[in-house]
């Protein structure tokens, strides 16, 4: 078997996520050879052939440039599978070339079994197992499905790509996330507010109970987007990336963008209504109780402890 | 301006799942259907773009069986002026390759200018959809888009990646974007306006009328994955469980002492 790794930079670095594609390769006990739109100044750590464009010179994000210029790569190394991080950057990027390699295109993949790609359904209550029916495969992997026991050692052997297209989508810089407010990466015990605390006025009760423990609270995305919540208290992969003492997940369903930002935490308690909820997989302590008895109540018996 | 915005029907993501007798979906019984949730964005971007230009014209698109047309109303009553329904009791075994071609068929001859879709369905996730519907109709796509303004022919965006940092970035018209949570904030639809929606039209054709493609891939099988963790489920009153919490957190955790 042959992958394609797409890697990945942004703002000026190599990304992190890059390391689970190796690892997606080692697994698979795969040859593989990397594609990167980056730096030649700032190499992966990587023992293979990697197929480098400069940023500089293509973009950080111009889609049909980094297409052309990764088809080249397909062409020269007939992979049977092209592989992304499932990311901004990937999910973006990999249909397209899906599409012109008339692949098919699997997404979000959480493990492969008899080399069969299993992917989640339905916010990960459900899993489906894909049957492939191309010769060549492109994956996208779910972000910390794939991981390396120890850090990628090795120097790449380098062969510069430069671009021979243009795109129609310009890139214009990045927008950093609002700063100020409250780091909850520093806290120790974080209270979290999910969709299942029903109405706004009901953060109170949440913001009640980080107090009573002598921390604080934060929420799960759709809060922040119905903006009961402001978003710099966002936990999961487009907010905060936390790993305190305890988190409290009260009514949070469990999306894998959230568990992405908080299965780190050292002891974690779900308070949910649906036992089956995904919160339960990552869950030291799952209470199966309605928050609005059960977090005023709790409140109440941490202060008079 | 022409707008198309395409949606899709899926299950409230809070139902209790089950898989079909086939195992190769979940069972379309006993589900409450809703609007998949990055659609009421692409709804309500759509439906504040027609409003900012004069004689535009928007509509929305939905592939699948025939109760998906109350999800359409939703949109109809949101303000789109006229709906597509591709109609398919199948949809759900078409690979997004597959309902990329049926829409871009669809679209090829109408010339849109602009095309919303949400960035992924809540059920299968792909992502997929609304990008290929671009490769297809060889119009340039941006995808997670978080924030949106037209001006002076330009598309500016905002994509959203990881960590809430934003990537600035334009285009021009014709273009498909596809569009993340927190986009914008979807109106409710008004009783006058629900009562509007009953009359816009609101045309089926099968969906089979456009498809020209072979699928690329299937579900070999569905099925609930193993827990594992093993954490500790508590159930039964609330004040025994608030005392058997507290003392976990006692024996577990520093953070009581």
């Amino acid at each position: 078997m042959k992958i394609v790794l797409v890697a990945e930079y942004r703002d000026g670095k190599l990304l992190g996520s890059n390391n689970e594609l190796i690892a997606f390769a080692e697994k698979m006990n795969a040859e593989s050879a990397m594609f990167l739109v980056g730096s030649e100044a700032d190499l992966p750590a990587y023992n293979g052939k990697l197929y480098l464009a400069d940023s500089g010179e293509c973009g950080e994000y111009n889609p049909s440039v980094h297409k052309d210029l990764l088809l080249k790569v397909v062409e020269k190394e007939q992979p049977d599978v092209v592989v992304f991080s499932h990311s901004s950057y990937g999910w973006d990027l990999a249909p397209r070339v899906a599409y012109a390699m008339k692949a098919a295109q699997v997404s979000e993949v959480v493990d492969v079994v008899d080399s069969t790609p299993v992917v989640p359904v339905c916010n990960a209550k459900l899993r489906r197992n894909v049957e492939v029916n191309t010769p060549k495969a492109v994956y996208t992997l779910q972000a910390g499905a794939f991981s390396l026991a120890a850090e990628p050692s090795g120097t790449p052997e380098v062969e510069k790509l430069s671009k021979d297209s243009e795109g129609k989508v310009i890139f214009e810089g990045y927008e950093e996330a609002e700063k100020g407010g409250i780091d909850l990466t520093k806290s120790e015990i974080i209270v979290s507010a999910g969709r299942g605390v029903g109405k706004p006025e009901n953060i109170e009760m949440i913001a009640a109970l980080a107090e009573a423990l002598k921390g604080d609270y934060g929420a799960s995305r759709p809060v922040v987007d119905a903006e009961w919540v402001e978003h710099n208290r966002q936990v999961g992969t487009t907010g905060q990336t936390v790993s305190p003492k305890l988190y409290v997940a009260c009514g949070v369903s469990g999306a894998i963008q959230h568990l992405a930002g908080m299965k780190k935490s050292e002891f974690i308690v779900a308070i949910n209504t649906d036992k089956d909820a995904p919160i339960g997989e990552v869950a030291d302590v799952l209470v199966v109780a309605d928050l609005k008895q059960f977090v005023p109540a709790l409140t109440e018996k941490v202060k008079a402890l | 301006m022409k707008i198309l915005v395409c949606i899709k029907q899926v299950p409230d993501m809070e139902s209790k799942f089950k898989v079909n007798s086939e195992s190769d979906w979940y069972d379309s019984g006993d589900l409450a259907w809703r609007m998949n949730e990055y659609d009421e964005y692409a709804v309500e971007q759509a439906v504040q773009l027609k409003e900012q230009e004069a004689d535009a014209d928007l509509t929305v698109l939905c592939v699948g069986p025939d109760r998906v047309k109350e999800t359409m109303k939703k949109a109809l009553a949101m303000g789109c002026d006229r709906g597509a329904h591709l109609q398919d009791d199948e949809f759900y075994k078409k690979e997004p390759m597959q309902i990329a071609a049926i829409i871009a068929e669809y679209a090829r001859d109408k010339n849109f200018d602009v095309i919303f879709t949400g960035m992924q369905s809540q059920d299968r996730g792909s992502g997929q959809v609304g990008v290929l519907l671009a490769e297809m109709l060889e119009m340039p796509s941006i995808t997670t888009v978080i924030d949106f303004v037209f001006e002076g022919g330009e598309i500016k965006v905002k994509r959203e990646l990881e960590g809430g940092v934003r990537a600035k970035v334009k285009t021009s018209i014709p273009a498909v974007l596809t569009c993340q949570l927190g986009l914008n904030t979807p109106r409710y639809p008004t009783l006058p306006n629900i009562m509007k929606a009953k009359k816009k039209e609101l045309v089926t054709t099968p969906a089979s009328d456009y498809l020209n493609v072979e699928s690329r891939q299937r579900t070999a099988s569905m099925y609930f994955p193993e827990k594992k963790g093993g954490g500790l489920v508590l159930e039964g009153d609330i004040a025994d469980l608030t005392d058997q919490l507290i003392k976990i957190l006692k024996e577990k955790t520093g953070v009581l002492a």
